[in-house]
């Protein structure tokens, strides 16, 4: 696998600020690769230092092979979806997508014809004519998306792209975006704090937390084998067990949907109370102190709040973590 | 208490702002009428009759023409000069933070906190050190100095508003630096320099006080004015001046409220 | 165009190019290239000639030669202090003081009406209504003045129609702000000034209002209290940093001129008056450099205070 990004003890400060602290990481060819973490973890700043807006404090970046330290933005062939899409508001939609190209010197047909093709590509052809303040937030996400695109970058970058617009639509794109990227090969560093859109758009995620990242690796290990009590609480909603509940003399994570009610041999517990969430039911249980939640097919039968009940878990469920405290 | 009792004003307040904004606007409607009165040895109220005979005779004034042109020269001059200092100390203070941020943003002030007399006479005696004879361009010194603000409030406050993503997805998508301003940040900034410089332009046309101190022989249309206010002599002829000046000064403001309306404010408090 | 297959190196290349890469490696040689014009402008010849004005108010003039003595003294500013210059001193501070405090309650009630009650289209037409007079020509104000302080004119006029001439007759009969006719007293003298400066303080106590929630005075009445004491309370408080800040223009401006009272007023010189005869027919620069120095401490001191008080945040 080639490597496209790669960070070796890569810091950046802000004044006393470690926005980056000592961050290794290898992003390989074509890959969907999730920056997870909550506001202020430092995956925005690792986003913008790719892109050369920002110059590591101390370590190496290269980009497919490259050392980038003191290349500016505009001399990288890599783009950017911002969050705030900035599209620029005195230009037309053709010409906000035509910009890089503009800048670049391609003659005006050319570049207008590809301008098209990439307005096409995202499925908005004939919108070339309008200003970015006639397009719905939908829309606007995709003309930055194919102004990014046409240059044919090697590397694309996306600053929490989806943040702005509603639920269905946010879905609806999240589809959308995993296939143009499936389509066009390239590699896509996508930032994000939604821990469901990581989970389900990225083939590698790396979550972030206070400049450093705790865990790399693909969706289904991030959610299955946390490395770190932060990573089981911000990805996903594992109950994270103390060592005293487990027995195990390390921190635990388990899964709702491994706990499952059993007539006898397992542990007591009361039912505190349930939420329904559509297809599934949550069940909130107190477990001698301990507070669990299982998740329940809501079609399935189950016991009313307040009553005692009996749970269990299958040993291989139980994960235990890293960071042992 | 219901809250319905605050959305209509009380009357004692609406007579009161009523009676301000009647105090701040009669006087300069009384210039209108005064420009067609019959009467040219006093300020006669109300007028004798109403004639439009002075607009001819003014149009046919030499000194008023050369005094205009003059004003309108010196303007113009420092409005451009106004535009480029106070765009570049705009740009340095919005995409930067240095030391000394904060004092220049007084220094840029300075020349219109200070009374006019104060730079006036600062200017002249500098002027006098320096064996520099009076001309039209040491009055375009002093005017282009306190001009310097009212572009850098304008600019100032339109790059505040312009995204700073903007800038950063020019280069982003492959613009350098200079490719950035041509494309991007010019555009974006046009209608605020052009309001700017047209509140400038009304700044310098208007100015007396320190253009007593720096004009010499010269005498721009306020200067004309000024001469006619402490010794008159045609008063109808001053009366139609005072007319223009009032419509000159007022078109370019009525246009830079139009061109920053949405947003920013016009900036600076002139004079 | 193909797609190109080194990652870096992309852009211009040529001269443009170039200087765009150290620019962008060294912000600073930018900042510093973005600098250099307006400071040389402010910073050398307008602070230089400020400084040159300051230092010569530490010469003095030769009083038989009227020659200028270059050797450094504190005897012009002792010649400020003899009663005839403190006189004009205390006139003009007593006076910015009285237009400060008239401009205060005249800019009030409209301040209040444009930042509370209108909208839209009135919003609008408030501004501009504030505006225009702001921007319109200080001399063609001062001789729109002239003309209705004539005594031909039209305040004298409408007096007469509502038959109120023995009440004007009485006003200018009492000592100090009487006079011959309202034209040659301080009494409009300080119409003028009031006239002329008011937008520059509407503008800031509009701004100053214009951040007062209109919860904090629906709470004040929620809480029992009246239009009165939530005015004296409430809002005057909030609405006092931008007195304050509209009052250093209206100080200022007042401290500094020297055409309204040369147009409208006694014959009684104010601090402008006195700089410009000075440095004119007397040709005594020492003494009026140090007059100008009297409204810079005085504004300097006022600034100081007002910044204690809050009042920049306003502006």
């Amino acid at each position: 696998m080639t490597i496209a990004v790669s960070f070796t003890a890569v810091s950046r400060h802000f004044g006393s600020v470690k926005a980056v602290d000592r961050v290794d990481l290898e992003i390989g060819e074509g890959e969907f690769f999730a920056m997870l973490g909550p506001s202020g973890s430092g995956k925005t700043t690792c986003l913008r230092l790719i892109a050369g807006f920002e110059q590591p404090t101390a370590g190496h970046i290269e980009i497919f092979g490259e050392t980038v330290e003191g290349v500016p933005p505009y001399r990288r062939n890599v783009n950017t979806v911002f969050q705030d899409y900035a599209l620029f508001p005195h230009l037309t939609i053709v010409d906000n997508v035509a910009y890089g190209l503009m800048v670049r010197g391609i003659a005006k047909a050319e570049r207008y014809r590809m301008a098209e093709e990439a307005l096409a590509l995202v499925e908005l052809p004939g919108f070339g004519n309008r200003r970015p303040s006639q397009l719905s937030g939908g829309q606007r996400q995709r003309v930055a998306l194919a102004r990014a695109l046409v240059n044919k970058p090697k590397v694309l970058l996306l600053d929490e792209p989806l943040g702005a617009l509603d639920l269905k639509l946010r879905e609806q794109m999240q589809e959308e975006i995993k296939s143009l990227q499936k389509a066009l090969g390239i590699t896509f560093v996508f930032v994000t704090h939604d821990q469901g859109e990581a989970l389900s758009m990225a083939d590698r995620i790396a979550v972030f937390n206070q400049g450093r990242i705790m865990q790399v690796g693909s969706p289904e290990e991030i959610y299955r084998q946390p490395s770190s009590r932060f990573v089981a609480d911000f990805v996903g909603a594992s109950n994270v067990l103390p060592p005293d509940f487990t027995g195990a003399g390390r921190w635990a994570s388990l899964r709702p949907e491994a706990i499952r009610f059993t007539k006898s041999g397992g542990r007591p517990a009361r039912v505190v109370s349930h939420s329904f969430l559509g297809g599934q039911t949550r069940v909130a249980l107190d477990a001698g102190g301990q507070r669990l939640h299982m998740l329940l097919p809501s079609a399935d039968s189950r016991p009313d709040d307040g009553s005692d009940v009996q749970i269990a878990w299958s040993d291989g469920d139980l994960h235990l973590m890293d960071d042992g405290k | 208490m219901r809250s319905d009792r605050q959305h209509r004003a009380p009357l004692g307040l609406k007579i009161a702002a009523a009676a301000g904004l009647l105090f701040l606007h009669l006087p300069i409607l009384l210039i209108f009428v005064y420009a067609f009165t019959t009467e040219d040895k006093s300020y006669q109220w109300p007028p004798p009759g109403y004639t439009m005979k002075w607009l001819g005779i003014t149009w046919q004034r030499p000194d008023v023409w050369e005094s205009l042109g003059l004003s309108v020269r010196v303007a113009a001059i420092s409005t451009a000069i106004a535009v480029v200092l106070g765009t570049l100390c705009a740009a340095a203070v919005s995409r930067w933070k240095f030391f000394g941020r904060e004092t220049i943003s007084l220094l840029v002030i300075l020349p219109i906190a200070l009374p006019g007399i104060i730079t006036g006479i600062a200017l002249r005696s500098a002027f006098n050190l320096a064996d520099i004879p009076f001309s039209t361009w040491t009055i375009v010194l002093g005017h282009a100095t306190f001009c310097i603000v009212v572009v850098y409030n304008n600019a100032v406050a339109r790059f505040r508003r312009t995204s700073a993503s903007l800038i950063e997805a020019s280069m982003d998508l492959g613009a350098d630096g200079f490719q950035t301003f041509r494309y991007i940040v010019l555009p974006n900034l046009a209608t605020a320099l052009l309001a700017g410089g047209m509140l400038a332009f009304a700044l310098s046309f208007d100015e007396v006080i320190v253009t007593t101190f720096t004009a010499g022989q010269q005498a721009t249309l306020p200067i004309w004015m000024l001469e006619e206010l402490v010794r008159p002599r045609q008063r109808p002829v001053t009366n139609v001046v005072a007319m223009v000046v009032v419509l000159v000064t007022f078109l370019p403001i009525l246009a830079a409220y139009y061109l920053t309306r949405d947003g920013d404010q016009i900036g600076g408090h002139g004079k | 165009m193909t797609a190109r297959t080194a990652v870096i190196g992309a852009g211009r290349a040529g001269i443009a190019g170039r200087l765009s890469d150290i620019f962008w490696r060294n912000p600073r040689i930018m900042l510093a290239l973005l600098l250099a014009p307006p400071l040389l402008w402010l910073g050398v010849i307008y602070l230089g000639s400020l400084f040159a004005l300051l230092i010569q108010s530490f010469f003095s003039i030769d009083e038989f030669s009227g020659l200028i003595n270059h050797e450094p003294t504190l005897k012009t500013y002792r010649e400020l202090l003899v009663p005839a210059n403190l006189d004009i001193i205390i006139r003009t501070v007593s006076m910015a003081a009285m237009v400060t405090v008239g401009a205060a309650i005249v800019a009030f009630p409209i301040a209040y009406y444009a930042a509370r009650y209108a909208t839209g289209r009135w919003k609008a037409l408030f501004y501009l209504g504030i505006m225009l007079p702001l921007w319109s020509s200080y001399l063609v104000k001062v001789y729109a003045w002239k003309l209705i302080l004539a005594k031909e004119g039209i305040f004298n006029w409408l007096i007469g129609k509502l038959h109120l001439t023995w009440l004007l007759e009485a006003y200018l009969q009492m000592p100090l702000i009487g006079g011959n006719s309202l034209s040659v007293s301080y009494t409009g003298t300080f119409l003028v000034f009031l006239y002329v400066w008011l937008p520059f303080m509407i503008l800031p106590v509009q701004a100053a209002l214009e951040r007062v929630p209109g919860t904090l005075i629906e709470a004040s009445y929620d809480l029992g209290a009246s239009p009165r004491q939530t005015l004296r309370n409430v809002i005057l408080p909030l609405a006092l940093p931008g007195i304050i800040a509209g009052s250093i223009f209206t100080f200022s401006l007042t401290l500094g001129d020297y055409i309204i009272p040369q147009i409208i007023g006694s014959s009684r010189l104010f601090i402008g008056q006195a700089v410009y005869a000075h440095q004119g027919t007397a040709g005594n620069i020492p003494l009026a450099a140090a007059f100008t120095v009297v409204p810079v401490v005085i504004m300097g001191f006022y600034l100081w205070t007002a910044k204690r008080m809050g009042a920049f945040d306003a502006l």
